[in-house]
């Protein structure tokens, strides 16, 4: 059982939800830039939630099945096809021995997500298979998958049909309102920037990679002038940069950073943010901790639904 | 240990405390022995307590932290109280001095990239900015940048030479560079700005040691002249 890449893509790489223990060592977490997305395709598969994925972007990995595999699609659009039959997003499917799965277009989104029901059989690094580029370990390799990379699989089990609705599918568009926590610079800022700040748009430069997402709008200030030593940031982190732009930190970021840190970008709002790409549009609300918990756990109430349905889904076609 | 600061959000899974905004043992002696307190608990939902200079990062799972929790009390309610009553039960003995690692160096041309650079900095010598460097001990104030990159002082006021204008966009791995009063060494390969005064053999960073990184927060480094 086992995966052949054919075609890398510009960058596909091994990633689950994320290493954690070793900030405290400098080890970023990593993981995949869509949570919603890996945490979707998994629950379909009836994988762990931690399972790790093929994350891709547009132009994106061509992959060989060597034997008959149950997988699924989710995060971007990306017109994929199975032996030239076209698939959607968000269903299991089930592949032959020799299919190819290839991907034509760029419809929607930014990365896409490959999950096999099973897994991948990959080494665990402080109990995740997510890629660390900057360290070169972890995932497949420590680096981007290659050209006749073979990725073996867990057992793939039986075939059964399951699909996500619109309930928990995420609304990925191109000029998301994203929801923020204040953090702990807010309160520095001007008033006119703390207007600024929620009511401007803000578009994504061509600087945008998995280490975050630089922002071009009208220049933001602070009350004065404070240099800061390093201290914690996180996934989502928006940081005011000295020229008065911002930086959005995603999944590659590093664990500690020295600009001040405005707001952070919410959890369920993280997946629609790293759908955009440069020349895309974000703007920002500020909302409390409470409902940004409370946005959460709605999440994880939907996905449990999804995980009740397939399971009951399964145990029907068996009757 | 004094009245513990406001407590912050950054984002929905972490919580966050700063003690001040300066480089000084009294704060990092603080922001250490928190973490380490804090990581030393059981609290369901809590994913990893991580110390910087002065300032302690509490990262947790809302989802798991609710459910656990006290009904109709935030996540982020739960975790600060932890943090509050963690730092009360901080005993100032309870801080413990980090262990003491000796770092062998070669400061030979090939891998003292800025040598001559930091020498015309200090209007001295080469061989004096080396004595300068190992004459005294390095605190490890907190790990970042990249895995197992730990951020050193203080440097001699004399060679705190400021980063290169220009970074190098390859610095070769264990090449020992100084910013200022800060000094650090390159567990990997990567593009850095640091002044590099000489490079060392140890593995910085290895997946057959636990934990993979070979200092830690509170570490004292001795830097030893390669004979």
């Amino acid at each position: 059982m086992s995966l052949l890449i054919r075609k890398p893509g510009i960058l596909s790489t091994v990633q689950d939800l994320g290493r954690s223990g070793g900030r405290s060592f400098g080890i970023n977490p990593s993981g995949v830039m869509d949570p919603a997305a890996a945490r979707i395709v998994n629950t379909l598969l009836e994988n762990d939630d931690s399972t790790a994925l093929i994350e891709t972007h547009f132009p994106a990995a061509e992959i060989e099945f060597d034997s008959p595999t149950v997988f699924a699609i989710g995060g971007a659009d990306f017109a994929a096809e199975l032996d030239a039959k076209q698939l959607a997003n968000w269903s299991t499917a089930l592949a032959d021995k020799g299919s190819v799965l290839r991907f034509r277009n760029k419809s929607n989104g930014a990365r896409a997500y490959i999950g096999v029901r099973g897994g991948f059989t990959l080494e665990n690094w402080l109990e995740s298979a997510s890629t660390n580029l900057t360290a070169g370990l972890g995932g497949f390799s420590g680096r981007a998958l290659k050209t006749g990379d073979v990725i073996e699989c867990g057992p793939t089990g039986e075939y059964s049909p399951h699909t996500a609705g619109p309930s928990i599918v995420p609304l990925y568009n191109r000029f998301p309102a994203l929801r923020a926590i204040a953090a702990p610079e807010f309160e520095l800022l001007t008033a006119t920037s703390e207007q600024e700040f929620r009511k401007q748009g803000f578009t994504l430069t061509s600087e945008c990679d998995r280490m975050g997402f630089r922002l071009q709008g009208k220049p933001l200030h602070l009350l004065h002038r404070r240099e800061m030593i390093s201290a914690g940031v996180n996934f989502g982190t928006i940081q005011l940069l000295p020229d008065g732009q911002l930086i959005v930190l995603m999944a590659d970021h590093q664990t500690s950073g020295g600009y001040p840190r405005i707001a952070n970008v919410i959890s369920v709002d993280l997946p629609l943010l790293a759908q955009c790409g440069p020349g895309d549009g974000v703007s920002f609300q500020i909302v409390t901790t409470e409902e940004a918990e409370r946005l959460a756990m709605r999440f994880e109430r939907e996905l449990n639904f999804l995980r009740l349905g397939c399971r009951l889904q399964r145990l029907n076609a068996k009757h | 240990m004094g009245d513990l600061p406001r407590i912050f959000s950054l984002g929905d899974d972490c919580a966050t405390v700063n003690f001040g905004n300066e480089i000084s043992l009294e704060l990092n002696s603080k922001a250490i022995g928190l973490a380490t307190a804090l990581n030393g608990t059981t609290f369901p939902g809590l994913v990893e307590a991580v110390p910087a200079y002065a300032s302690v990062s509490v990262f947790f799972d809302p989802v798991v932290v609710r459910r656990a929790g006290i009904e109709h009390e935030s996540a982020f309610e739960t975790v600060s109280n932890l943090i509050v009553s963690t730092f009360n039960n901080l005993e100032r003995e309870q801080i413990q001095i980090g262990r003491v690692v000796d770092i062998s160096v070669d400061f030979g041309n090939e891998s003292a990239l800025d040598l001559g650079r930091v020498a015309e900095f200090a209007g001295t010598s080469a061989a004096d900015v080396i004595e300068i460097f190992t004459s005294k001990t390095y605190r490890v104030y907190m790990l970042g940048f990249l895995p197992g990159f730990a951020y050193m002082g203080q440097v001699d006021v004399r060679i705190a030479v400021p980063r290169r204008d220009t970074p190098r966009t390859s610095v070769p791995r264990g090449s020992v560079g100084i910013a200022g009063s800060q000094t650090g060494i390159y567990p990997f390969r990567s593009p850095g700005g640091w002044q590099i005064i000489g490079r060392t053999n140890e593995e910085m960073f290895s997946l057959n040691r636990d934990p993979n990184s070979l200092l830690q927060p509170g570490d004292v480094v001795r830097f030893v002249p390669m004979s």
